[in-house]
């Protein structure tokens, strides 16, 4: 176990020698070869501490260092609500800068006063498929401080699928492509942690904690690589817009039935259901697969028994966000996932 | 065409590959076979609850939890993967280390784990741990379960005060209740912790990829602590620490009175070192301390106006022996951090203790303030035959004189016996009696009560163990040279003396004797042992009393009297 091979630097024989190797020692640092030691790893993971300590909310999380002039993606919580210190793997401290984050994906971008950090490359987008050995790298319940490295668990890719997370009106949760993976990420202070291959490369970035609503669930998932660096140029470019809410508690741009691409059946008397008589070609609602003459049953879970409910409905949601609605159609309920931007 | 030639390459590319991994695989389930043979499935004489052990000496000694023994008392069954199940006895408990020594009777080859080294053990290692999750090995086929190492040197907060998770090892193979107190072992099959404790909160009671075990290293220090059948306590400082905003570890309170204070540490000190260990982190300086038994002494640098200090300190224990006693007498069975009863269908009416059987009641003694006291009686009779055997025996009557010089050419005359002993050093001269007068305890200015030690000693030796005080074995501590050292305990007239063994001479090598809490003892070093009639005594007695005391007794001459 503790065998440190030179390994010959040549293709294929490099690849089945390491994973012999790697049999013995699973992320043990090699003395050459590509795949780095846990510690080159480590390096490239922080600890979050902020807001929270409050009824039994966590005050911190986990984040991935992109850049090595101090930007760093993690977990858009409350954990960043009136600032927050990011601790490197040395035990360096720092006070993060909020660059911006990107509500639909539940990430924000951070930036710390440091150079030649160690970092992950966010270009890069190596093979992901079901059964691959992944490593999960994140300070889950706090338990790693100081320069202590944080926590590595061992798993594999279960899925490679988009998720669609049901939950009440009024909150936000990831929606989009996700890797699914059967190590426990979901744990407190995972979110913004990291999931890479056996070489150390960055697959994705661990999301918040997320239950299903019906089956109760924890779904443990990362943000693809690709849909983080998706998140940090909109970010970067102001793309993405502040999910801004009103003081009566509503986002101040909801989505409407204009919005989505869908005309209802006319409110010809008090509680008509919700009839879908047409949906807009190229429409929100046209590419979540609406169709005319659907009964709209439910949006995210919530029953909607009239158009009145419908509109009602529509008004907590804040037009970055996906959601469902669960139509009847010939006698069937399908459920559709939904969502303005493309 | 390049995709034909290329195919048989990848053909052979894929079956070298497969190759690999069945050997791989073949090599784990060889070490995993190995290792199993010494894992304990543990379960209460009434059948209510247990966990898991595992095996370390061919006679039987095995370790596990203390939570997991808790409710089992004194008494226990263990069955082993061969089907075999044995009565076992407990040993001696850590309750805040939350390990418990017990021992399997019946065989003296039982088999034994291999053991490791947890100082070596690596973020991102193979390891594996066997046990008894969910107490489901009703037929003692303990579950495998493999994963890495997750993390290293971690600090898990106790509950109260029992129950601290220092210096551990996380994992992510599977720990469930009933796991607690079983083995993990390294991808080599070497035995480098005691699994015991998982973070759940919200997920329920099972495991989430997050379990931590005690390290086997921390255990070692702890081991012959277990052995002498007592209710063994952690060490603390008399001293805290906080991180102050640069990071920097520094003294946040410090009790006036702890050996650290008199030895000259101080509110706002930064600490460097602690046992040798850089301290980073209020985490790393309670890891250090985590690993250590009360008693222990050990080097401590602090730096003050950029200067490093280098003392050496006696660690007090966390807990009074009374307070350490009721404690785990009384505590309520909420702080248990993994739970081992059964499933909870089964739980119906309380089902009272069963009853010890006839053959297992002789390894069983009750004493307060011990686990077993039988295993202590044990340990001292080992200890007193060994230096019977190398030093002889003095008579009934004997009364000892000794003379001899200080360095400086001060002469010194000794007379020890059991009723009144005297001492004169220059023209310093002293006389005590038996019961030793507890208002005199410093009799010889400055030396912490070297007169009442040398008395102490002499009674010892005299009457043996049994008749001077209290007096039993407490374990190994570092003497004054850092040598480890067998020690008796004894306390009398309200005071406390330790004879030090050395563990291979088996000669009484030293005597700490301490005449009050947050005094200086009066530490004696017994050496250049020689003949005097049928017993060998010590001809050079060094003293010494915190940083300023220091004398050395060349002895000439011995008499002993009738």
């Amino acid at each position: 176990m503790k065998r440190h091979c030179g390994l010959p630097a040549i293709g294929l024989v490099v690849f089945l020698t390491l994973a012999v190797v790697l049999c013995a020692a699973p992320l043990r640092g090699q003395s050459s070869g590509s795949a780095p030691g846990p510690e080159q790893t480590l390096s490239r993971i922080a600890k979050v501490y902020g807001a929270g300590g409050l009824d039994r909310l966590e005050s911190w999380q986990s984040a991935v260092v992109i850049s090595a002039d101090g930007l760093l993606v993690t977990a858009w919580s409350y954990v960043l609500d009136g600032g927050a210190t990011v601790v490197l793997d040395d035990g360096r401290r720092f006070e993060a800068e909020l660059v911006g984050y990107h509500p639909p994906m539940e990430l924000a971008l951070i930036r710390i006063e440091a150079t030649d950090l160690p970092c992950f490359q966010l270009d890069r987008r190596p093979p992901v498929y079901p059964g691959q050995t992944v490593f999960a790298w994140s300070n889950l319940y706090g338990i790693a401080t100081g320069n202590e490295p944080v926590s590595v668990q061992r798993g594999s890719v279960s899925a490679l699928t988009r998720v669609a997370t049901r939950r009440g009106p009024r909150s936000t949760g990831y929606q989009g492509p996700a890797l699914v993976v059967d190590v426990v990420v979901n744990n407190p202070g995972s979110a913004g942690g990291a999931i890479t291959n056996r070489q150390g490369e960055l697959l994705g970035v661990i999301g918040r904690e997320s239950r299903d609503a019906t089956s109760q669930l924890w779904l443990n998932f990362a943000i693809p690589v690709a849909e983080v660096a998706r998140a940090v140029r909109e970010i970067r470019s102001g793309q993405a817009r502040l999910a801004a809410v009103s003081e009566t508690g509503l986002p101040e741009e909801p989505v409407t039935l204009e919005l989505l691409g869908l005309l209802l059946l006319p409110e010809v008397v008090v509680g008509t259901p919700p009839w879908v008589e047409q949906v807009v070609r190229d429409s929100p609602a046209a590419r979540a697969g609406l169709r005319a003459d659907d009964l709209i049953i439910e949006i995210d879970g919530q029953p909607v028994a009239t158009g009145n409910r419908l509109r009602e409905s529509l008004t907590r949601i804040d037009r970055d966000r996906g959601f469902a609605i669960t139509v009847q159609r010939n006698g069937e309920f399908v459920e559709l996932d939904v969502s303005i931007n493309r | 065409m390049p995709v034909i030639t290329g195919l048989p390459v990848l053909l052979s590319a894929q079956s070298a590959d497969l190759t690999a991994a069945r050997a791989a695989e073949q090599r784990r389930i060889s070490v995993i076979q190995q290792a199993v043979p010494a894992t304990v499935c543990i379960f209460s004489a009434n059948g209510q609850s247990g966990g898991s052990g595992v095996l370390v000496s061919p006679e039987g000694f095995a370790l596990t939890n203390f939570h997991v023994v808790e409710p089992c008392g004194k008494h226990m069954h263990c069955g082993l993967p061969d089907g075999s199940i044995y009565d076992a006895v407990l040993v001696g408990i850590d309750p805040v280390g939350d390990v418990a020594l017990i021992r399997l009777l019946g065989r003296d080859d039982f088999p034994v784990a291999r053991m490791g080294d947890s100082d070596q053990v690596r973020i991102g290692d193979f390891c594996f741990a066997v046990g008894n999750p969910f107490l489901l090995a009703g037929n003692f086929q303990p579950s495998v379960s493999w994963g890495i190492v997750s993390g290293v040197h971690r600090y898990q907060y106790p509950s109260g005060t029992l129950l601290e998770y220092a210096d551990s090892i996380q994992t992510d193979a599977a720990i469930n209740p009933g796991n607690s107190g079983g083995a993990l072992f390294d991808g080599q099959g070497e035995l480098i912790g005691i699994n015991g404790r998982g973070s759940f909160e919200k997920r329920g009671r099972v495991n989430v990829g997050v379990g931590f075990a005690i390290s086997i290293n921390q255990i070692r220090m702890f081991y012959d602590h277990l052995l002498s059948g007592r209710i063994v306590d952690h060490a603390t400082l008399g001293a805290t620490v906080t991180s102050d905003r640069r990071g920097l570890i520094r003294v946040s309170d410090i009790r006036q009175g702890s050996d650290a204070w008199r030895r000259g540490l101080r509110y706002g000190d930064e600490v460097v070192s602690l046992g040798g260990h850089a301290v980073t982190s209020v985490n790393d300086f309670k890891n250090i301390l985590g690993t250590f038994p009360a008693g222990w002494r050990v080097p401590l640098e602090f730096r003050r106006d950029e200067k490093v200090v280098r003392i050496r300190v006696r660690l007090e224990g966390v807990h009074t022996p009374q307070q350490l006693a009721e404690r785990v007498q009384q505590r309520p069975p909420r702080e248990r951090p993994v739970p081992d009863q059964g499933p909870p269908d089964e739980s119906g009416p309380a089902i009272p203790r069963a009853s010890v059987p006839e053959p297992v009641t002789r390894w069983i003694e009750d004493r307060p303030g011990f686990a077993n006291y039988y295993f202590n009686r044990l340990q001292t009779d080992r200890i007193w035959t060994a230096y019977h055997q190398v030093a002889g025996t003095l008579q009934q009557q004997e009364r000892v004189r000794m003379s001899g010089s200080l360095d400086d050419g001060t002469p010194v005359q000794l007379v020890l016996s059991v009723a009144r002993s005297g001492i004169q050093l220059g023209d310093q001269a002293r006389v005590i009696e038996q019961p030793v007068d507890l208002s005199l305890p410093d009799e010889l200015a400055g030396s912490g009560g070297l007169l009442t030690a040398l008395h102490l000693w002499y009674r010892l030796l005299h009457r043996g163990p049994d008749r001077t005080g209290d007096t039993g074995y407490a374990g190994k501590l570092p003497g004054p040279d850092e040598e480890l050292a067998d020690v008796l305990a004894c306390n009398t007239d309200g005071v406390q003396v330790r004879f030090l063994f050395g563990p291979d001479s088996g000669l009484l090598d030293g005597i700490e004797f301490f005449s009050a809490a947050d005094r200086d003892p009066c530490e004696i070093g017994l050496a250049d042992y020689r003949r005097a009639g049928q017993v060998s005594l010590p001809h050079l007695i060094t003293v010494t009393c915190g940083d300023q005391y220091r004398r050395e007794i060349r002895i000439d001459k011995i008499n002993l009297d009738p």
